[in-house]
């Protein structure tokens, strides 16, 4: 008898974290790859309409952005601005950004590519018909208003 | 002496600096949430390009004002009936001689179908707000919408979005999105 010794000193036994952190890592990663890093800041405030019909973005790759609204730093005015990528920019040159966002994809992809819209509630329908006729004009006619979920309905 | 084997790293704070890490990622990272209406614009028209006579039944016309205002069926109206209006214009249950004529035409899937002349033909002013634009766009596409799931439903005893995808390609062709846009009124 007494062979087996009881231990008194007994706390609770200490766990090997080691793999805790490659568990963490691996998150991390998957996280890392699903996620998409906001890609440009915005240089307009946004509030975009609500609606109840609406779709996810399909492809992301494929989707260039149009951000209309209210410049959030003054010197560009008061008045809704368009902004193109990482600037500040004219109706006009929405044909050059079409041209440009064409040429950085291969051809096959480049029929494939959406314009997104997404403009403020209280933008006037005059800038973004003409942005929509500068689109057509330069043959980008795929389009897609943004728009926030309506969850109250 | 024996060998003597590395002390042992206390990695426990290697995991708190990767949730670290992770919970920056989390931050600065968005998961795919744009939401939104797709739609298509018309290709730019050749110049020598000469309207289409359409009768006026086959026309539902929606315009909205510089104030919101929304018009349909040439009186002002309340954007909650729309859907309900468009849905009318578009099915024309009972062959109605005011509302749009049919064409049969024969779709994979479901054989001979009567599809709709009608076309939704929306203008709005340089004024109008892109909000109120939107919320049209919205309405004329719920219509088309339950349209298209009520003959999901009656063909295939399915919902819309359940479908594969050559089904809903014959369901978009029976029930096409008609929706014409027309240059903006009001000047600059």
């Amino acid at each position: 008898m007494g062979r087996f010794k009881q231990k008194n000193d007994k706390g609770a036994p200490s766990l090997n974290m080691g793999s805790m952190s490659d568990i963490i890592f691996m998150l991390l990663f998957f996280f890392m790859v699903i996620t998409t890093m906001r890609e440009s800041s915005l240089y307009v405030k946004i509030t975009v309409p609500k609606g109840t019909e609406v779709t996810k973005l399909e492809r992301k790759s494929l989707v260039s952005y149009i951000n209309i609204g209210i410049p959030l730093d003054a010197k560009y005015g008061t008045e809704p601005r368009l902004q193109l990528d990482d600037q500040i920019a004219n109706v006009d040159n929405v044909r050059d950004f079409v041209e440009s966002e064409k040429t950085a994809r291969t051809e096959e992809e480049s029929n494939l590519l959406t314009f997104a819209i997404k403009a403020d509630g209280k933008v006037k329908m005059g800038m973004i018909s003409d942005i929509k006729q500068e689109l057509r004009n330069a043959g980008a006619l795929k389009i897609f208003y943004n728009a926030s979920k309506d969850a109250s309905k | 002496m024996g060998k003597k084997s590395t002390p042992g790293l206390n990695t426990s704070a290697m995991s708190d600096i990767s949730f670290l890490l992770l919970a920056f990622f989390l931050m600065t990272s968005n998961i795919n949430t744009d939401m939104g209406i797709a739609r298509r614009l018309p290709p730019p028209l050749p110049p020598d390009f000469e309207k289409p006579e359409v009768r006026e039944r086959n026309i539902f016309q929606v315009k909205i004002n510089r104030n919101d205002m929304i018009l349909f069926n040439k009186e002002v109206g309340d954007i909650s009936l729309l859907k309900q209006r468009a849905k009318e214009f578009l099915g024309n249950p009972t062959n109605s001689p005011d509302l749009p004529e049919k064409v049969d035409m024969q779709i994979d899937y479901l054989g001979t179908y009567p599809v709709s002349k009608g076309v939704i033909s929306l203008q709005n002013d340089r004024g109008t707000s892109y909000e109120a634009y939107f919320k049209v766009q919205n309405e004329l596409t719920a219509a088309i919408n339950e349209m298209r799931d009520e003959l999901s439903r009656a063909k295939f005893s399915k919902a819309y979005k359940d479908l594969d995808q050559p089904h809903k390609e014959a369901i978009d062709k029976a029930i096409p999105v008609a929706i014409s846009e027309a240059e903006p009124k009001g000047g600059k």
